[in-house]
């Protein structure tokens, strides 16, 4: 069944058969031209900071009569320990509260034709939800009701925490889970960062007090941002905010400690006997969204492999049919910024897929891209910010991840002036830094004894 | 619990819907206040639609909207994986994937640069009763768009390295999502056989690896011309437009692809079962048990009222923390990590004709069994069946519905989708607007009605064994 992974290596178009018996003339034949689109004007936001240090921004958007409700509290990662208790937090923060029981509380929120749920990661938690526009106050009053007073009952404590073990085991048994695991450990060391999902083990030993105590010292509105945009104005969502959360009380957390400087080294496999295919991850260091390159990198990466019309799509699946979806990307943190290549392949061409990548990453490392390649993915980035932000739900959680790096809607007319002004020379440059095969780790997943190899012929593997 | 998505032709992380742009632009009645639990004050969209159809068949639907400037076009194509023929097993997601080869003006691969390069985004995708194929760009792309559609409606550009080629990246796509992951393919490629016995509805979607190695440019030349005539598809553009202008472009482009037979729509009936059928399957990767329960339910084209009911009773089960199996299952037994109910293949309720199923899919917990998990839902549905609805429950299960749809409709993209989708199994794009009235017309009674009946039929159970279990 397997071995027929690699097929065509041209594109040439020898042998064309029409699919269609009858194929009349194209009309004209000509690809017609793109006219320019005038941007939609900048989304006004009010922003105000409540006494007790919350932040809310307000952008009232009519388009259904909905209100997208986001609130992010800065919840940096402190080691795994904290790491385990912040999982359980977030899952259970909505199991009970002075008010109302579990049941009581999503029972109310669907009244409202609503949803609320809560995520964490090593950098903040975050209260995600929505519901019809007439009913933001009695949401914010639900939100209220856990973020002043969630009462983590013990049942419903042990019940999470094992639920999340059990998840956590199955989490850890997906392929694209264990190579990111392995990926951050790589990139990130000691640091907090370096761990995606919990240890179940560290789970396991939570217990009701330890939540509550975090809750008691890191859910505050000290340093933490709710943005709300709907069919709300902001006379009246400031004013519901003011009362349902103005009592709202706490500290500043302290800030995830700076990363560690990024060593290179030998690429990490991790074993999976029997795996059909190889799971290839790269990373390395990466530009913040404030640096003076930030555009220069972002177009390089799209390039590379951040679009479907990049090189290394072209290169290993367009004409080589080794994989499904390479892909680059940049991951921002509260402190640093990472960047990433995957690309899932057959085991029997692991060897010619890394090959084809570390050439694509060098090719761009040393030389400018096209003009051609540069307008596009110039084009493609600034068509996708718009389209991105454009609902209320996508300009909602757009306005409280960029609030929550510092920056302001100005992003959204300031970042395509800077896309403008990028030049190929400026790519060429970023990708010397960023993309540089020498100053990237990798990490596989995979079938050992059948990759080693022909990965070792391409670089040194950790033993 | 993340249901599968359609097969598409790449993968797209966070998925489509938290993409878009479009706004409303006619005056909609504002949304009732404090009532959310009132009957048939819903609040719902009005967006404007019109219809038209060319001479060779293309159905036109146009949605203007110009309250932001970005414009959502795609192409859906009267045939799903449940029409491919027996042997060639895959074949409608593989034609899929040839449909980005390259056409008679646009060259291998560069439909997606065309599209990437005026700052928009696309992808196709196969479902079980029809294939999309669909882009949103910046409204000035608008013309660009319908071009490149219309150039492989008239006839994509199909080369034996580019089948073998793309051959290669489907099975990739098999061995991503299936094959080197647990619980791959469950339930939706792995439930059908069990619930059905005929091979439109039984078969692998995906396909088998000899069958997709085996397709001919043959098999893609017959497969085009029987299935992908103008006459079979529906054309549905939305968001910031001229109508007229946009219709100059429709005939300009569309009109002069001739008109080709359409093949008369296949009926895939099957009788409900009457006694149960079970199977057991072993997935080597898994480390915890997992269970999947297909239900019969009524023809979703045929009755919609009593169709419905059914999508208000899934949400009744498993839509969040005060749901009946999330209570029961989750919270109280402890037997379960997630449970999830939900219509057709993908999780969408209006997508699938008849026959399809209602599907319970649920991840045991280490100590729990399918017999246990099995009796607690037999439970349930039959107090359902038996003592009827929570007082404000159905009230409050049509408000998280209503509120979904309109969240969904915010995209252009998506309403445009869904609009199709009426289209092509209805004659009804209107629906996306209707079907808050429509859902709010549904009683208590009726979902208790539709619980009782999950019961009173033989169910399809498939039981997933865990391989690596710790």
């Amino acid at each position: 069944m397997i071995g027929s992974a690699v097929t065509s290596t041209s594109t040439n178009s020898a042998g064309v058969a029409p699919a269609a018996t009858a194929t009349p003339a194209a009309p004209a034949g000509v690809i017609p031209a793109v006219r320019p689109t005038e941007p939609a004007a900048l989304p006004a936001v009010t922003d105000r900071t409540l006494g007790n240090g919350l932040r809310v921004l307000v952008v009232e958007r009519g388009s259904v009569p909905i209100v997208e409700v986001r609130l992010r509290i800065p919840f940096a990662g402190l080691g795994p320990v904290h790491q385990a208790r912040a999982e359980v937090l977030a899952e259970t923060l909505f199991t009970g509260s002075r008010r109302l029981d579990r049941v009581g509380l999503a029972t109310e929120v669907q009244r409202l034709g609503g949803s609320l749920s809560t995520g964490v990661d090593s950098d903040r938690l975050a209260v995600v939800g929505s519901a019809l526009a007439v009913n933001l106050e009695p949401l914010l009053e639900i939100m209220a009701d856990v973020l002043l007073g969630a009462t983590y009952p013990d049942d419903e404590v042990a019940g999470e925490r094992e639920r999340i073990v059990e998840d956590t085991a199955v989490a850890r048994s997906q392929p694209a889970v264990i190579a990111r695991e392995a990926l951050l450990e790589r990139l990130f060391g000691d640091h907090p960062y370096a761990i995606g999902i919990p240890d179940p083990s560290v789970v396991g030993q939570v217990g009701p007090a330890d939540v509550r105590a975090l809750h008691a010292e890191r859910v505050s509105p000290a340093g933490a941002i709710l943005t709300l945009v709907g069919d709300v104005s902001p006379e009246r969502a400031l004013s519901a905010v003011s009362a349902a959360l103005g009592d709202w009380s706490g500290r500043p957390a302290a800030g995830a400690p700076p990363l560690p400087e990024l060593r290179t080294g030998p690429i990490v496999i991790v074993d999976r006997p029997g795996a059909v295919q190889t799971n290839i991850r790269l990373g390395g260091a990466a530009l913040d969204r404030s640096a003076p390159g930030y555009a220069a990198q972002r177009l390089a990466s799209t390039i590379f492999g951040g679009y479907f019309s990049s090189r290394l799509v072209n290169n290993i699946r367009e004409d080589k049919g080794y994989t499904y979806s390479p892909r680059s990307s940049i991951d921002h943190y509260q402190v640093g910024s990472r960047f990433t290549v995957a690309a899932d392949v057959a085991t029997e061409v692991t060897g010619p897929a890394l090959l084809e990548i570390l050439y694509e990453l060098g090719r761009l490392a040393v030389l400018p891209p096209t003009q051609d390649e540069l307008d596009a993915a110039r084009q493609y980035a600034v068509g996708t910010l718009a389209i991105g932000s454009a609902t209320a739900a996508g300009l909602a959680s757009t306005l409280s991840a960029l609030a929550g790096v510092g920056m302001g809607v100005e992003y959204l007319r300031d970042h395509p002036r800077a896309l403008a002004e990028v030049t190929a020379a400026d790519v060429q440059a970023v990708a010397a830094d960023l993309l540089a095969p020498t100053g990237l780790v990798t990490v596989l997943v995979g079938d050992k004894s059948k990759i080693a190899k022909a990965v070792g012929a391409l670089g040194l593997i950790d033993s | 619990m993340a249901q599968s998505r359609p097969v598409a032709f790449f993968a797209t992380g966070a998925g489509r819907r938290a993409v878009a742009w479009v706004t409303v632009s006619s005056p909609r009645e504002p949304g009732p206040v404090g009532s959310a639990a009132v009957r048939s004050a819903l609040p719902a969209s009005s967006y404007p639609i019109e219809r038209t159809r060319l001479d060779n068949g293309l159905r036109v639907l146009l949605a203007p909207d110009r309250t932001a400037p970005v414009v959502a076009v795609s192409v859906h194509y009267d045939v799903g994986f449940r029409s491919e023929p027996e042997g060639r097993t895959g074949f409608a997601h593989l034609f899929e994937h040839l449909m980005f080869q390259g056409s008679a003006n646009v060259g291998k691969a560069e439909h997606p640069k065309h599209v990437q390069a005026a700052g928009g985004i696309f992808n196709g995708s196969t479902h079980p009763d029809y294939t999309d194929y669909f882009e949103l760009l910046p409204a000035g792309a608008l013309e660009l768009a319908l071009f490149l559609e219309a150039d492989r409606m008239r006839a994509p550009k199909i080369t034996r390295q580019n089948l073998d080629n793309q051959i290669a990246v489907v099975q990739e796509e098999i061995r991503v999502n299936v094959l080197n992951r647990p619980y791959g393919g469950f339930p939706w490629i792995k439930l059908p056989p069990v619930a059905f016995d005929t091979f439109p509805n039984a078969h692998n979607g995906y396909g088998d690896f000899s069958e997709l190695e085996a397709a001919s440019l043959d098999d893609a030349e017959d497969f085009f011309d029987k299935y992908y005539a103008p006459g079979n598809a529906v054309l549905t553009i939305v968001g910031d437009f001229d109508p007229g202008e946009t219709l100059t472009f429709v005939n300009r482009y569309f009109g002069d692809i001739p008109a080709r037979a359409v093949p008369p729509r296949a009926s895939f009936t099957e009788p409900v079962p009457t006694a149960e059928r079970r199977a057991v399957i072993v997935d080597p990767l898994a480390p915890r048990a997992a269970l999947a329960v297909g239900y019969r339910v009524p023809d979703p084209i045929a009755d919609l009222p009593t169709y419905l009911a059914y999508y208000l009773l899934t949400e009744v089960l498993s839509d969040g923390d005060a749901s009946r199996l999330e209570r029961r299952l989750v919270q109280k037994d402890r037997s379960v990590i997630g449970v999830s109910t939900y219509l057709g293949t993908f999780g969408d309720p209006f997508e699938q004709r008849d026959p399809l199923l209602l599907t319970l899919e649920a991840r045991q917990s280490e100590e729990s069994s399918a017999d246990v998990v099995l009796a607690a839902v037999d439970e349930e549905l039959g107090r359902l069946a038996g003592d009827g609805l929570e007082e404000g429950e159905l009230e409050r299960v049509q408000a998280r519905v209503a509120s979904s749809l309109l969240r969904a409709a915010d995209d252009a993209l998506g309403r445009g989708l869904a609009m199709a989708v009426h289209e092509l199994h209805r004659g009804r794009p209107e629906l996306v607007n209707e079907l808050p009235a429509e859902l709010s017309a549904v009683t208590a009674e009726a979902v208790a009605a539709a619980a009782g009946s999950l019961l009173d039929q033989g169910r399809s159970v498939l039981e997933l064994h865990a391989g690596a279990a710790s």
